[in-house]
């Protein structure tokens, strides 16, 4: 594993998202509420694009009438099937044990530090002054 | 049924059996309206068979219940060629598509603007799709609720080799083996023609026998019973021992259902054949003959085995590819099928099937 650039932190402003390339597989990072969240664009059950579906929020229910939602739990619904995947764990909402999303570990940096220090940009020129998206992958 | 060859899918092709074009808008189908029927339209609109003016009972889970991922520029999924071709048939390899409008379907109250809003359509349908497009074949729109203009639009469309099909809604308002749906089985067999039954369309009944249920995937959940009592109604009747050229296609209902019910209704035909004197032979005989069936929605079973049996006892000369394009539960043909069909198997269930039925 090794955290690559993928892009930078004002290309992503809250409540969107952006397609990367990392290692030759498509990647989707949402802004969350200015946390970044990044899932394979590949929906395990058919291969939907997940870019193209709706990000929303789980709902439950303790009987019927009553439903709440769980703010914390933030799903992707697949334009395809609508199954749903938890953005922090890829984990579905109807088989969270057995169909999952390949998540990825994500990271925000200071341009300074990328520069000087061990990362190579290897998408774009990594300039000082901008914050940088970084993804483990 | 031809004889002559089928032409050879190539590179592990697929024929759809239900692809969905939609028109852009009313003002498509213009064209193809007399002045009377356009003035009509423009003042008095359509006469659904369900109360709601726009829209329907049931909110679909996606906008007008198509993959988030089909909307061209402008206009609805299914109405741009263009996008179709690129990301339904040169992505998924479909070598032939059949094409199932269904909006404006053959339901409209007013029966002599049904039958022509259908035919209107069934020209739109060569213009803007088959003519243009190779890949692509239509079904015949008819309005079904009425059997004469039915039957009159299947006579005048058949010689046209783009339409292999003639299309149904499933709901229809009566049980599908009335006699007044008889002219339209009865044109389609002189032709060679499958009748195919596309679930959905708008009857005037609620959704299920014991009235309206809340949920949109109720409403999902309701078919393959609506497409039981029609195929009851079909056999029982005697539609298919009157036409022995009649055959039906199911679309977009599933079919692991199919066994059960051809043994309840072997059982049931057992005990009172005496009530039934005119149907000749078990129904399941019936079935086994005359009925094809769709792939799409697969059941998806959490022992995958189970699902291949049922497919085997069906038959596999009887299930045919369907993905459902541009809607939300669409099926890729790559992933829809169970991976461990067997070559022969998955020809048969991808192309192979609808050669044979369509003739092609």
């Amino acid at each position: 594993m090794s955290f690559h650039v993928v892009a930078q932190v004002s290309d992503i402003p809250v409540g969107q998202r952006k397609l990367v390339e990392v290692k030759g597989r498509e990647v989707v990072i949402f802004n969350h509420e200015g946390e970044f969240f990044a899932v394979l664009n590949r929906c395990p059950h058919q291969g939907g694009r997940l870019c193209d579906g709706l990000l929303t929020v789980a709902i439950t229910s303790n009987e019927p009438g009553h439903y709440e939602y769980i703010p914390e739990r933030q799903v992707i619904r697949c334009p395809w099937h609508a199954w749903e995947f938890d953005i922090r764990t890829g984990k579905s909402w109807c088989e969270p044990d057995r169909v999952k999303v390949r998540t990825y570990k994500t990271e925000v940096l200071p341009g300074t530090k990328l520069v000087r220090g061990e990362y190579t940009a290897e998408i774009f020129p990594v300039k000082t002054e901008n914050d940088y998206i970084l993804i483990d992958a | 049924m031809t004889d002559a060859p089928a032409k050879p899918i190539e590179n592990d092709g697929v024929i759809d059996c239900d692809i969905h074009p939609a028109i852009r808008s009313f003002e498509d189908l213009k064209p193809y309206l007399s002045k009377h029927w356009w003035d009509y339209y423009s003042t008095y609109g359509l006469r659904s068979r369900q109360g709601f003016v726009k829209g329907t009972p049931y909110p679909k889970i996606a906008p007008s219940a198509m993959r988030r991922d089909a909307w061209p520029e402008t206009g609805l999924p299914g109405s741009d060629l263009k996008l179709m071709q690129t990301q339904h048939l040169d992505a998924h390899n479909i070598q032939l598509g059949v094409l199932n409008p269904l909006n404006p379907s053959g339901g409209d109250l007013n029966v002599d603007f049904s039958a022509a809003l259908c035919s209107a359509t069934n020209d739109w349908l060569l213009e803007t799709f088959t003519r243009k497009e190779k890949r692509l074949k239509a079904s015949i729109m008819v309005a079904y609720e009425d059997g004469a203009s039915a039957a009159a639009e299947i006579h005048r469309r058949a010689p046209e080799k783009d339409f292999v099909q003639v299309l149904l809604l499933s709901r229809t308002s009566e049980p599908l083996g009335k006699r007044r749906y008889w002219p339209i089985f009865e044109a389609a067999s002189q032709h060679n023609l499958p009748v195919a039954v596309h679930v959905f369309g708008y009857s005037g009944h609620p959704a299920t026998n014991s009235g309206h249920p809340s949920f949109y995937l109720e409403e999902g959940a309701a078919h393959p019973a609506g497409i039981q009592a029609s195929i009851a109604s079909l056999i029982f009747e005697g539609a298919f021992e009157r036409y022995p050229n009649f055959r039906l296609l199911v679309i977009e209902a599933g079919f692991a259902w199919l066994p059960a019910f051809s043994w309840r209704l072997d059982k049931l035909w057992n005990r009172m054949r005496g009530e039934v004197p005119h149907v000749k032979r078990p129904p399941s005989e019936y079935i086994k003959e005359r009925i094809w069936i769709t792939t799409q929605p697969m059941e998806e079973s959490p022992r995958p085995h189970q699902v291949v049996e049922i497919m085997d006892y069906i038959g596999w000369d009887r299930l045919m590819f369907a993905s459902d394009y541009p809607h939300w539960d669409f099926d890729d043909p790559k992933f829809g099928l169970p991976p461990s069909l067997g070559a022969e198997q998955r020809a048969m269930v991808r192309y192979r099937n609808a050669q044979a039925l369509y003739g092609l």
